[in-house]
């Protein structure tokens, strides 16, 4: 047995966008052990139902995460909706669906650059990025927004998209897929690619299971496990499988994101061709008053909202419980017995997500 | 010297921010703004940056890092606040663990605002705090 060093990966780090500090144990140049010490994003925005009412408060949530603001704010709303009994018009359900694939595909998009610029591969990481602009330039144009655009509220949505917009969503999709057949490609037959990720952090689907993986984690190894067969918002009409792989390494996680982020575009397109008309929201009256619990696919995972509320304007308790959160304890699994420059892209292949988690 | 002002090389640091902001960060180095042409280039190391961008209202487990990072940084340097939680707190300016901007902690030379940042706005931001960074360089030579 070798001597004992232990290395400090984070809080400030090249491959991590955000804060997250990892103690890393290390026998030679093997992890033993990684002790994580997160609360660098800690701002405590569930306290902040009790100073922002109801209505206000879908911007808050919003920003409980950049990059899957839409999916958070649908959450809230689909939460306050449960528990005041609102029946939302469908032409809603489906821009909000249309609008959740989208974000999930520039997330995952946004996903395969980071975990490109993790295993040094520059020009990947830009042609990723490149195409994803595409993405948000849809957002811009339906929403205003390009990352955070607050579209939902609580009741529907708060911006209708056009016919023509609608037009373009769907010829912009059918380009986008061509362009990412290019990139993915590399990412899924590329040797120096695989040579990275091939069977490194392997979680086998007994593993992943008892320490509940969610999302993409769990579906690399084997679960089929995707909350949007539950049918929330307009999963229920659309056409869809979960994906799953069964290796559990990197690079089955990679194939995962890659394989969803074509069916989302393949969502979007069913979404687009099954618009119906009518009106995008209802008015809400009166304040909630009872108990609700969702869970939602994010583009990381199941994420769950519990909501109480008792009647005033603020809620009386709203709690989140998100995908990165659950996928770090499989995370340090992963971890235990890989070598050092293997780090980085293992913590990526969980597209781990700290302002979720903190909150 | 020259060269510091005309390709300046810049370090990101999220204090407790959403990472809308963040991404609107990188946005701006990948091709469709491609700040990169200009020599302007993402560093990890806070001894090789010259502008510092943070985001977010800073929490109090990120005070003593960004100050580290702050002090880190060699002369002459400057301090970008990006978005509405690093100028003032934005949003989340009423949460228990929020200080507020990132002013409370360090000196801040630039105040870039937008919920999240665009990148348009970052960019303007950034050539705003190179004139800073010039002035500081020209007083630091007089000093000597």
């Amino acid at each position: 047995m070798g001597e004992r060093t232990v290395i400090p990966f984070g809080p400030q780090h090249p491959v991590l966008p955000e804060p997250i500090h990892l103690d890393l144990v290390l026998e030679d140049e093997t992890v033993v052990e990684a002790i994580p010490q997160i609360g660098y994003i800690h701002r405590g925005l569930e306290k902040l139902v009790e100073k922002k009412d109801f209505k206000q408060y879908v911007f808050v949530a919003e920003r409980i995460c950049g990059i899957c603001s839409f999916i958070h704010s649908l959450g809230y709303c689909l939460s306050v909706e449960k528990v005041m009994g609102i029946e939302v018009p469908e032409r809603a359900t489906f821009l909000r669906t249309m609008w959740s694939e989208l974000s999930r595909i520039h997330s995952h998009v946004l996903w395969m650059g980071l975990v490109a610029d993790g295993y040094g591969f520059e020009s990947l990481f830009m042609h990723s990025w490149r195409l994803r602009e595409q993405i948000l330039d849809l957002f811009e144009e339906t929403t205003g927004g390009r990352v955070i655009f607050s579209a939902c509220e609580v009741g529907g949505v708060r911006k209708d998209v056009t016919v023509e917009q609608l037009q373009k969503i769907k010829s912009t999709m059918i380009s986008f897929e061509k362009e990412l057949q290019e990139i993915t490609n590399v990412f899924l037959n590329d040797a120096s690619i695989k040579s990275r990720t091939k069977g490194v952090g392997v979680l086998t689907k007994q593993m992943a299971y008892d320490l509940g993986a969610v999302g993409p984690t769990l579906r690399a190894s084997g679960v089929a496990s995707d909350l949007r067969s539950t049918g929330y918002a307009a999963y229920g009409k659309l056409n869809f499988e979960p994906i799953i792989e069964t290796d559990g390494d990197c690079y089955a996680r990679t194939a995962v994101r890659i394989r969803e982020t074509f069916q989302s575009i393949d969502l979007v397109k069913q979404c687009v061709d099954m618009m119906p008309e009518g009106d995008v929201r209802v008015d809400v009256k009166g304040n909630p008053d009872g108990e609700s619990f969702i869970r939602l696919e994010q583009p990381r995972g199941e994420v769950l909202y519990y909501t109480k509320a008792n009647g005033s304007k603020f809620l009386e308790r709203y709690r989140v419980r998100t995908p990165t959160f659950a996928n770090l304890a499989p995370l340090l699994e992963m971890l235990k017995g890989c070598d050092l420059a293997d780090v980085p892209v293992i913590v990526l292949s969980i597209d781990p997500c700290i302002s979720c988690t903190e909150r | 010297m020259k060269a510091i002002t005309k390709s300046p090389w810049i370090m990101h640091y999220d204090a407790s921010s959403c990472n809308g902001c963040d991404i609107e960060v990188l946005a701006c180095l990948t091709p469709l703004y491609d700040v990169e042409r200009f020599g302007v280039i993402n560093t990890g190391n806070p001894k090789h940056a010259d502008i510092l961008l943070i985001t977010g209202g800073v929490n109090e487990q990120n005070v003593e890092i960004v100050k580290q990072l702050y002090e880190q940084m060699a002369e002459p340097k400057v301090v970008a606040a990006i978005g509405a939680c690093a100028c003032t707190g934005g949003i989340f300016a009423e949460c228990y663990n929020i200080r507020g901007g990132i002013d409370t902690v360090i000196p801040v030379d630039a105040y870039i605002p937008g919920c999240a940042v665009r990148p348009e706005a970052l960019i303007d931001g950034v050539v705003a705090a190179l004139g800073i960074l010039e002035v500081k360089q020209k007083n630091m030579k007089k000093r000597k």
